[in-house]
C-alpha cells in the first residue's frame, strides 16, 4: 500500500496559466512517471488526483490547472501550509521504449517533465489552446510547441513510440494515428485506489476502474 | 465493531485497509454481472459526495468462483452485500452463501430501479433460504423507517444497517446540466450524518435489533454519536475515499475519547478502544 503523509508546501510558481505546487517529499516515493497522487484539497471533502510533474531532490512538484474549487484551493496554498498526499497510485508509463516521442496537450503536459527526465529528454510535441497556456511549455525546454488551430496530430508522430497525455479528443486522435501508443487518461476519482468505482472508463468494451487499470493504457 | 460501508472499499485492491477493520463488507452482489452506470458517476457537493455507480459487480457466479475464494485467503471476517430486483434474486444468492459472517441485504440502492417486492417480503424469502445472520440495509428516505425496521424484524432479520445514501442531484456549473450521467445519484458523506443519526435513533426505539450505523462518519466523535443514538457497530464510507488510514486513526482517537454514559462507553470498548468513562 502506498503511503499517505502530511507534506509541507515548499513553494508555488506560476507557469503560464497553471501553478506548479512544490511539496517536501517526506517518505513518499515519487513512483514511475504517469503514476498519480491524491492531494488533499483544503476545505473540500475529497482529494484531487494529480500526476507527478517533477521530482527534484527532496521534493514532489505538481502542475495544477485551477478549474474548480478543489484545484483553486491547491493553487492558493502557500509555503509552510501542509496537505496530505497519498501515492504513488495506478500504473505509469512503460519506459522500455526504443524511439520515444512525448506528446502533451494542455494541462496534460503535467506528467511529461518527469517522464522526459527519466527518458533522457526525448523529442516532445506539445499542443495548447492559447499562447498564454503555451507558456507552460517552459517546463519542457526544446519541445516543439503548437497552438490551436494547429494540433499535435498535425506533427509527424509516426515511426515513434508515442507516450501521450492530454484531453480525450487528443488521445483518441493519437490512438488512431499511433496504434500501440501509451496514453495517460483522466477521470474524476474519489479515492484513487480502487474503492469507489467512480473512475470507470470503457476499456476494450468493458467498464474498468482507471485508477487501478490505468491511468496509462496502451492504445488498441 | 468497525466495518466499511458496502461499496466503499475493495479488499482485493486494498487488503491492508480491509484488515484495519473488524469485518469487511463486500460491494453488492447481484445475480447477473452489472457494468454499472455510464460515467461520470461521481460528483463532489458542498459537504458530500454523489455517486451513481449502479451496483457494478461481476455477478454471483463469478463472485463465488473468483472473488470470494480470494477474499477468504485474506483471512477477513466477511459480510456479503446481496442485491437484486425481486425477492427470489436475493434469496437465491443467500442460499449459495456459506462460511461467511453475515449477509447484508441491500434493500435501498438509490441508483437502480427498486425491487418491486417490499423489504419485509425480501427478508422473509432470504430467511427461508439461509441461517446466516441477515442485516437489512434500509434507506432513510422512507417516511417511517422505524416501521420498516419492525417489519423486517418480524420477517426474520437479525440486524439493521442504517443508512444507505439518499437521492440527490448536482448541477455542473459550466453546462448547467446534471453533473452525473444518470442525473441523480446517492448522497453520502458528512452531509448525511444528521439524517443517519435520526434513522438509527428511530429504529433503536422501534426494535431491539443490533444496528450498524453509518452516514458521514469521519472521526471518533461521530462514532460516539452513532453509538449514543443506538448503534452497536459503525461503518465507514466516504471517509475511506479521502483517508484510507481512517480506521486506524479513528481507533486511536477512540482510545482517548471521554464518555460519561456507561452504556455508550461499554459499547465503544467493543471497538477495541480504551475508553475513559
Amino acid at each position: 500500500m502506498p503511503r499517505r503523509e502530511l507534506l509541507r508546501v515548499e513553494g508555488r510558481e506560476q507557469v503560464g496559466l497553471y501553478t506548479l505546487l512544490r511539496l517536501e517529499r517526506g517518505g513518499v516515493d515519487p513512483g514511475i512517471p504517469g503514476q498519480f497522487f491524491m492531494l488533499e484539497a483544503p476545505g473540500r471533502l475529497l482529494p484531487r488526483a494529480l500526476s507527478l510533474c517533477l521530482a527534484p531532490p527532496g521534493e514532489l512538484a505538481f502542475l495544477v490547472d485551477p478549474v474548480g474549487p478543489g484545484t483553486e484551493a491547491l493553487c492558493a496554498l502557500a509555503k509552510g501550509d501542509a496537505i496530505h498526499v497519498f501515492g504513488p497510485l495506478g500504473n505509469g508509463f512503460r519506459l522500455d521504449v526504443e524511439r520515444p516521442l512525448l506528446v502533451g496537450g494542455g494541462i496534460g503536459i503535467a506528467p511529461l517533465p518527469y517522464l522526459a527526465e527519466t527518458l533522457r529528454f526525448p523529442p516532445t510535441v506539445l499542443g495548447f489552446r492559447s499562447a498564454a497556456h503555451a507558456e507552460a511549455a517552459a517546463l519542457l525546454p526544446g519541445a516543439e510547441v503548437v497552438v490551436d488551430p494547429v494540433l499535435v496530430t498535425d506533427c509527424a508522430l509516426e515511426r515513434h513510440d508515442v507516450l501521450a497525455c492530454g484531453p480525450e479528443p487528443m488521445l483518441h486522435a493519437v490512438a488512431r494515428i499511433c496504434p500501440g501508443a501509451q496514453l495517460a487518461w483522466e477521470a474524476p476519482m474519489a479515492c484513487g485506489y480502487g474503492a469507489c468505482y467512480g473512475c470507470a472508463v470503457d476499456i476494450a468494451g468493458e467498464l474498468k476502474r482507471l485508477c487501478v487499470e490505468g491511468p496509462v493504457l496502451v492504445a488498441a | 465493531m468497525l466495518l466499511n460501508a458496502s461499496g466503499c472499499l475493495d479488499a482485493l485492491t486494498a487488503p491492508d485497509v480491509a484488515r484495519s477493520l473488524d469485518a469487511f463488507v463486500t460491494k453488492t452482489i447481484t445475480p447477473l454481472p452489472r457494468e454499472g452506470n455510464a460515467p461520470p458517476r461521481i460528483a463532489e457537493t458542498a459537504h458530500g459526495l454523489l455517486n451513481a455507480i449502479g451496483l457494478a459487480n461481476p455477478g454471483r457466479e463469478r463472485f463465488l468462483a473468483d472473488a470470494l475464494p480470494r477474499l477468504r485467503e485474506l483471512g477477513l471476517r466477511l459480510w456479503i452485500s446481496v442485491g437484486g430486483f425481486c425477492a427470489a434474486d436475493y434469496a437465491e444468492t443467500c442460499a449459495l452463501l456459506e462460511g461467511v459472517e453475515a449477509i447484508e441485504l441491500n434493500l435501498s440502492c438509490p441508483n437502480v430501479d427498486e425491487a418491486a417486492d417490499s423489504a419485509a417480503e425480501i427478508v422473509a424469502a432470504c430467511r427461508a433460504a439461509t441461517e446466516l445472520p441477515l442485516y437489512a440495509k434500509l434507506s432513510a428516505a422512507h417516511p417511517d423507517v422505524g416501521a420498516v425496521a419492525r417489519a423486517v424484524e418480524d420477517a426474520g432479520a437479525d440486524g439493521l444497517s442504517l443508512v444507505n445514501t439518499l437521492r440527490g442531484l448536482a448541477v455542473d456549473p459550466r453546462t448547467l446540466r446534471p453533473a452525473l450521467a444518470r442525473a441523480v445519484g446517492g448522497l453520502s458523506g458528512p452531509t448525511l450524518k444528521p439524517v443517519a443519526l435520526a434513522a438509527v435513533y428511530a429504529c433503536r426505539a422501534a426494535t431491539r435489533l443490533p444496528i450498524v450505523g453509518m452516514g458521514g462518519v469521519t472521526n471518533a466523535r461521530d462514532v460516539v454519536e452513532f453509538v449514543a443514538c443506538g448503534a452497536q457497530h459503525v461503518a465507514l464510507g466516504t471517509v475511506l475515499f479521502s483517508d484510507p488510514d481512517a480506521p486506524s486513526r479513528i481507533r486511536a482517537e477512540l482510545a482517548v475519547v471521554q464518555v460519561d454514559d456507561t452504556r455508550v462507553a461499554e459499547t465503544l470498548r467493543e471497538f477495541g478502544a480504551e475508553v475513559v468513562a
